[in-house]
């Protein structure tokens, strides 16, 4: 197990992305909507951003637009200083070295676990498909998922399907991961698990985590800084470094510093989910 | 149904891997798949669907019996009853010419079911490639939907003249009636199949470097199949249906030239023969089209039921 110390002398610099000056604007002339405005954040290579906002303010926006999924309308994101998009390029290509996991899920159903978790590197022809399996056989025995190898993800619970799709991403070596609220829809017992997996796989893999969620509890326990959204229009409103030692495990949340982190954190949420309200987004 | 392998690790483990231990097992791993389909057999003559398959048939006869021979009821005069229909059927010398017996009668079979197997294969060859490209390809839509939309509601009665126009021989044109609506119903379903495709998975394969053509062999296509069976299913339907029409034009053999020609020969018997083995001829090829369509997506079974009950 890595200590904090250890991690951060191990950080690798690569990973590191700059979003400078969002901007989208959906619809027409005579109807838009502006759901990101001038939003800048930086998320330190290596590091969990924990992107916190109410529901449909316009943070999946930003990650669809790091993702290559949707354009900007204007403003820059940077990865590691080389432009996905920007002035000239509103759009960016989708990658493998930022891979995202869906709110919902995106484990194709029609292919088995190992199956799925091999599909990155063989589609892109960088590892033979005996070479993908052996790798993927590791990875999974790695991640404490050995002998669902040869079932379908419509048969293991959704919470093993989450890390199932992360070790899928794990497999093509991603600088960056994009996390869409992934364990919204997760009771809360096995979010509580799936965070420490979570943490666990960072500790092994130092990768960069880019993570949505509305969940503040979530946010400060996972994350080494938390950024808290306004409401539609999308800003960044507060951000905020955690400096909860790591490893961390569940007990953290009981301790003062939790709570105190909480404390900061709670009114700014709080204000912008009354924001929401009133205006009455809606959910997605 | 696979229950919550995490839950009962909850409250405060500690973060070293946690291996997921076992999984669910369905009713019949380590079993053959012979094995398996015993095991269903039973299950389902345990159950009381085949005894109300069993009653709904005879409920069926009954009426038929009690309305035609026993009541005698006015609308269902003339038209022959169970008991003449059977006696004509097993009849080593039928009266009409057509029985269990008659070389005949699986000749009219074979020659049906020759016609729309020829007709089947060409719309589903067609079909399913078109269907898929049109879903998955906005400018292949907009090319090829419109005609197709405008061409679907087009009975096949009224296409006989064309086609006996467009073909020489007396096989095309009964083939080629019989083809138009399954190749309508498999294309716009396989279309459908494409647009039910969760936008996510699409997402996901860009993500994780899948060229254009991955994506059609991998996403595209398994992902629409569920809707292609279901297009295949109707397909096979539409095209027992529609042999009819075309075997009208075109002389000599076929189950739905036997019912019309039966008609303008008084052999009342030979119609419901003819009708009730199209019936049952139709109905083993869709169960036939629907267990291929379970066994290439085992996924589906085993996620809906593991095991597929």
């Amino acid at each position: 197990m890595l200590t904090s110390l250890d991690r951060t002398n191990t950080k690798t610099m690569r990973g590191a992305i700059r979003i400078e000056g969002a901007v989208k604007v959906y619809g027409n002339a005579e109807r838009s909507v502006v759901a990101v405005d001038n939003c800048s954040l930086e998320c330190p290579p290596g590091e969990i951003t924990m992107v916190v906002g109410p529901s449909g303010c316009g943070k999946t926006t930003l990650l669809n637009a790091i993702a290559g999924f949707h354009s900007l309308t204007s403003g820059a994101i940077y990865l590691d200083d080389e432009m996905l998009c920007g002035p000239g390029k509103p759009k960016a290509d989708p990658g493998s070295d930022r891979i995202v996991v869906f709110q919902n899920g995106a484990l194709f159903p029609w292919k088995t676990n190992l199956e799925n978790v091999v599909f990155g590197p063989v589609m892109q022809g960088k590892l033979s498909i005996g070479e993908a399996r052996d790798k993927a056989r590791t990875m999974m025995a790695e991640a404490g998922l050995s002998g669902l190898e040869n079932d379908y993800p419509g048969q293991i619970s959704s919470g093993v399907r989450r890390r199932v799709e992360i070790v899928r991403a794990l497999m093509n070596d991603p600088k960056v991961l994009l996390l869409d609220e992934p364990y919204r829809a997760l009771d809360s017992l096995t979010k509580s698990v799936m965070h420490e997996s979570l943490l666990e796989t960072c500790y092994r893999n130092r990768i960069t985590v880019f993570f949505i969620t509305h969940d503040l509890e979530e946010a400060i326990f996972l994350g080494d800084q938390v950024v808290i959204m306004t409401s539609r229009p999308c800003r960044t409103k507060k951000l905020l470094k955690i400096d909860l030692p790591h490893p961390r495990n569940y007990s953290i949340v009981t301790s003062n510093r939790f709570r105190e982190l909480m404390d900061e954190t709670m009114d700014a949420v709080h204000e912008e989910a009354m924001a929401a309200f009133r205006l009455g987004e809606r959910e997605g | 149904m696979a229950s919550d392998t995490e839950s009962s690790t909850a409250g405060r483990p500690g973060i070293q891997g946690r291996p997921v231990a076992r999984k669910v097992l369905g009713p019949f791993s380590g079993y053959s798949k012979i094995e398996a389909a015993f095991y269903h057999l039973k299950a389902w003559l345990k159950s009381p669907s085949p005894y109300l398959m069993v009653l709904g048939f005879m409920l069926l006869m009954g009426f038929w019996w009690l309305s035609v021979e026993v009541w005698k009821l006015p609308r269902f005069a003339g038209m022959p009853g169970p008991t003449a229909v059977v006696r004509e059927w097993f009849s080593r010398e039928p009266t009409f010419g057509l029985s269990f017996y008659t070389p005949d009668y699986y000749l009219h079979i074979l020659t049906s079911l020759q016609r729309v197997f020829i007709a089947f294969v060409l719309s589903t060859l067609i079909g399913v490639p078109l269907g898929l490209i049109i879903g998955w390809s906005r400018t292949a839509r907009d090319y090829i939907f419109p005609v197709l939309e405008m061409l679907r509601p087009i009975p096949a009665l009224a296409w006989v003249p064309l086609a006996i126009l467009m073909f020489k021989s007396s096989e095309g044109p009964v083939v080629f009636l019989t083809f138009l609506p399954a190749f309508f119903a498999t294309t716009l379903n396989s279309m459908l199949g494409v647009h039910s495709i969760d936008e996510s998975y699409f997402r996901a394969a860009d993500c994780l470097g899948a060229s254009r053509w991955q994506v059609f062999r991998h996403i595209v296509v398994p992902g629409a199949l569920p809707f292609v069976f279901t297009g295949l299913e109707i397909s096979i339907g539409l095209a027992w249906f529609s042999l009819v029409a075309g075997e009208m034009i075109a002389g000599e053999y076929g189950l739905g030239y036997v019912i019309y020609t039966s008609y303008t020969m008084v052999s009342y018997p030979t119609i419901v023969i003819g009708m009730i083995t199209l019936g049952v001829v139709g109905y083993v090829s869709s169960a036939i089209i629907r267990a291929v369509g379970m066994l290439l997506m085992s996924w589906r079974s085993r996620e809906l039921g593991l095991g597929g009950q």
